[in-house]
């Protein structure tokens, strides 16, 4: 007998010693970072660096796959009792069987307050492996602009630790000095790349369009671009008018919503739940909030970890005002974090 | 955003519902609807108060609870590997029955009732959650959520109301069948969790030949075995097999756990809805009832165990049953709390609270089902020494059967 179909006669066996439960049931209750567990992690430490922001280190589980610099990791923490998933950079650089993520408490928001204030080591999250794009490619950029803002430094400090790079230069916006997120650690990398600093409460917003004032040469790197929407769209705008959109890479916090409209009730039919709901709340949000559980990933849009058949219905995408419908039997696959409800519509979770 | 409510809202101008006749009369008689529809909005109130303060205090509680639960049942399992020596299968065995019960009622009935969804943890959901028992989870969440919370104590809808085989109410008609139904009652508190998997099967209904062939009777019916087959094989194969030496007394233990699971759950289970004082409802009486009147019936129709936390937490907290009916999906933990509070609505509105010690509640219950296994106005008389006088010397001829006060 091969060693494989062995310990599937194994794992049967101990499947009936538990059943209705599952050997990983007990197993978590010792171990819940061992390989082969749903991956987690624990808290391992918590560093304030600015008066809102704190760096996280976690120690993930067995099966944690690493993860490259600029990448996002997601995580599922309870917040008051309620499982809440958001998407965070790693700033971390390389495996050490740890990794690092920097959160910025934003004015009420559930997930970065509670970590940046009430988090306590020893804690278990969920974790997901590490994705995006939004990464130095292997072939690397002879000139390099990482232009961001506020908590948009953070896949950027990652790849600034992870990566070797020649010529960089770094225009970073914060209302303050003391605003900057990791602001002492790059004021230490001076003799390696550029650094700009912009203090908006007294130096003003960053004009993009006047963006040859600070970096002359920033037509000819590749740009690294993250930050608010505002940033963002401003800089999207201004390299595609240059027609040198290809040399721009963004990564973006939050989608950016276009258009909203009526609602409708929403039916969760395996659930068995019936909800009134905007036009404006994303789906992945009105189910959460009712208690369905709803798979989700980046929250915005990227990266389909959310889909969900829509049974019956009409549905909004949130970015782009386009309407998807579904006929009984159609079971059309939508993303529940970017639409909301058009009409009453019927998902399968 | 609001959640569609666990019952019924339609409002019509149809007749309120009304218990059916007691000798006392409708304990309602005294309550207009305007009354009523003010005592749902005061409940309402008070769901909504609890719904909005649960957080991590809660969600301790029920980890907590699991994982105690499982700690318990594996300790115990591994002390009945030696069940062989006495006092090993006397102190697995007790373990082993705590940890079913508390698997059973505190954790499994409460979570398949979705009182911990808002966690959002998908191993903590109504949806996931499969528990240790003869009834699938899928098929015991729709007779149990959605048929006896919605129809509850509804002559002829509510299943758990006997069961489908016993007579609940002076009104059935008396065949000599029911002379039978404490020895049923009996029989199905022992085996009760092969019971409740019948029922929920509906197999009384589906046993004709027409019915019994169709495929989606078939599926579910497979899907029942299927469930006990794994049980079966846990409890009487795989874990006396484990034990070596100690198979035979492993194996007794865990029948022992099975059987002493199955009374306590029955006997809770019958005190929710069966002792004295507790109103049956006509079928005709819930058409187009209205928000009030729904919480008027689980009021009227559930009664509760008084006793120690230890007690509260052995039943799944269903010693609160009057409070779990008014609000099925509020946490276990929180019942205790709103009790007070639950009962102050019933003074203010000349309600009867009805609640009693365990053994109190659990006579009361037999009584009731001794009681109905006559023919009306039976029981009365042979548990009255003068009446059973005169019954035995023929002086009774037309004297009325009377109801019990
Ligand atoms: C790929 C990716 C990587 C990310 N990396 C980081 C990171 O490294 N560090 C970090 O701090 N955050 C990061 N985020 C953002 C993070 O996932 C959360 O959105 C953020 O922490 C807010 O969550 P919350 O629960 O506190 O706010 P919520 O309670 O969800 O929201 C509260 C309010 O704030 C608004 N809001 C939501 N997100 C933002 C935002 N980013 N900026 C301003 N307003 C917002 C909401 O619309 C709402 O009105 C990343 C997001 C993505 C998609
Ligand atoms: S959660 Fe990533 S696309 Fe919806």
């Amino acid at each position: 007998m091969t060693s494989t179909s062995l310990r599937s006669r194994a794992l049967r066996l101990l499947e009936s010693v538990t059943t209705p439960l599952l050997p990983s049931d007990y197993l978590d209750l010792v171990d819940p970072l061992r390989a082969g567990a749903d991956l987690r992690g624990r808290i391992e430490a918590i560093r304030s660096e600015t008066r809102d922001a704190a760096t996280v280190v976690i120690r993930p589980g067995r099966g944690w796959r690493g993860h490259v610099p600029g990448q996002y990791v997601r995580i599922g923490i309870d917040v008051a009792g309620v499982r809440q998933w958001r998407a965070y950079s790693v700033t971390s650089a390389r495996p050490d069987g740890r990794i690092t993520i920097t959160v910025k408490a934003i004015p009420d928001g559930k997930v970065s307050n509670h970590i940046v204030r009430h988090a306590k080591v020893g804690t278990i999250i969920q974790l997901d492996q590490a994705s995006g794009e939004f990464v130095i490619p292997a072939k690397r950029p002879a000139k390099t602009l990482f232009l961001t803002a506020g908590s948009g430094i953070t896949p950027v400090m990652g790849m600034l630790r992870g990566h070797q790079l020649d010529d960089v230069v770094l225009l970073h916006s914060a209302p303050t000095a003391d605003d900057v997120i990791f602001g002492a650690e790059l004021r230490g990398l001076r003799d390696r790349i550029r650094l700009i600093e912009l203090h908006t409460d007294t130096d003003g917003m960053l004009d993009v369009s006047r963006i040859d004032e600070h970096v002359p040469d920033w037509a000819e790197r590749e740009t690294w671009a993250c930050g608010p929407q505002g940033l963002l769209n401003a800089v999207e705008e201004h390299w595609d008018q240059r027609g040198i959109a290809n040399r721009l890479h963004t990564e973006r916090f939050r989608p950016s919503v276009l258009v909203t409209g009526e609602g409708g009730p929403v039916t969760f039919s395996r659930t068995g739940k019936t909800i009134e709901a905007d036009g404006s709340t994303p789906l992945l949000d009105v189910g959460e909030q009712n208690g369905v559980l709803m798979p989700s990933g980046c929250r915005m849009g990227i990266c389909f970890g959310c889909v969900s058949p829509l049974r019956e219905g009409a549905v909004r995408d949130l970015r782009t005002g386009e309407i998807t419908t579904a006929a009984p039997g159609d079971g059309v696959i939508i993303q529940t974090c970017v639409s909301a409800a058009a009409s009453a519509c019927d998902i399968d979770r | 955003m609001t959640t569609t409510a666990p019952a019924p809202r339609k409002i019509t101008s149809a007749p309120r519902t009304t218990p059916r006749k007691t000798s006392a009369g409708d304990p309602t008689a005294h309550l207009t609807a305007e009354q009523i529809e003010e005592l749902g909005r005061e409940l309402d109130t008070l769901r909504d108060e609890v719904m909005a303060s649960r957080g991590e205090r809660d969600a301790a509680y029920i980890r907590k609870v699991i994982s105690t639960q499982r700690k318990l049942e594996l300790g115990s399992r591994a002390i009945l590997l030696f069940s062989l020596f006495p006092p090993a299968w006397l102190v697995g065995t007790a373990g082993l029955s705590i940890a079913k019960i508390l698997e059973n009622m505190e954790i499994g009935h409460n979570v398949m009732h979705g009182q911990w969804d808002w966690m959002r943890d998908p191993k903590i959901h109504s949806t996931t959650w499969e528990w240790d028992h003869a009834s699938p989870a899928e098929q015991w969440k729709h007779a149990h959520n959605e048929l006896h919370h919605t129809y509850t104590n509804v002559i002829g809808k509510d299943n758990d109301l006997g069961y489908g085989i016993m007579r609940v109410d002076e009104d059935q008609k008396w065949i000599p069948l029911y002379l039978g139904q404490p020895l049923w009652n009996f029989v199905n508190a022992c085996f009760f969790e092969y019971g409740i998997a019948a029922y929920d099967l509906e197999l009384g209904k589906n046993l004709s030949k027409r019915r019994r062939n169709r495929p989606e009777f078939r599926a579910r019916a497979s899907q029942v075995l299927k469930k006990i087959r794994g049980q079966m094989l846990k409890d009487y194969v795989v874990h006396p097999l484990l034990s070596g030496p100690s198979a035979l007394t492993t194996l007794t233990a865990n029948f022992t756990a099975n059987i002493v699971r199955n009374l306590w759950t029955h006997s809770v289970i019958m005190c929710g809805h069966f002792p004295e004082g507790v109103e049956t409802f006509e079928r005709r009486s819930i058409e187009g009832e209205t928000r009030g009147e729904w919480y008027l019936r689980q009021m009227l129709g559930s009664a509760n165990i008084s006793g120690s936390k230890a007690m509260h937490l052995m039943t799944g907290n269903l010693s609160h049953q009057i409070e779990h009916h008014l609000f099925p999906d509020l946490p276990s933990n929180r019942y205790a709390e709103v009790a007070p509070k639950v009962r102050e609505l019933f003074d203010r509105y000349g309600l009867r609270y009805v609640t009693g010690s365990l053994p109190q509640q659990v006579g009361s219950a037999w009584k009731k089902v001794f009681k109905l296994s006559l023919p009306n106005g039976f029981f009365d008389k042979v548990t009255n020494p003068v009446s059973l006088f005169k019954m035995v010397t023929g002086q009774d001829s037309a004297e009325q059967p009377k109801r019990a006060a």
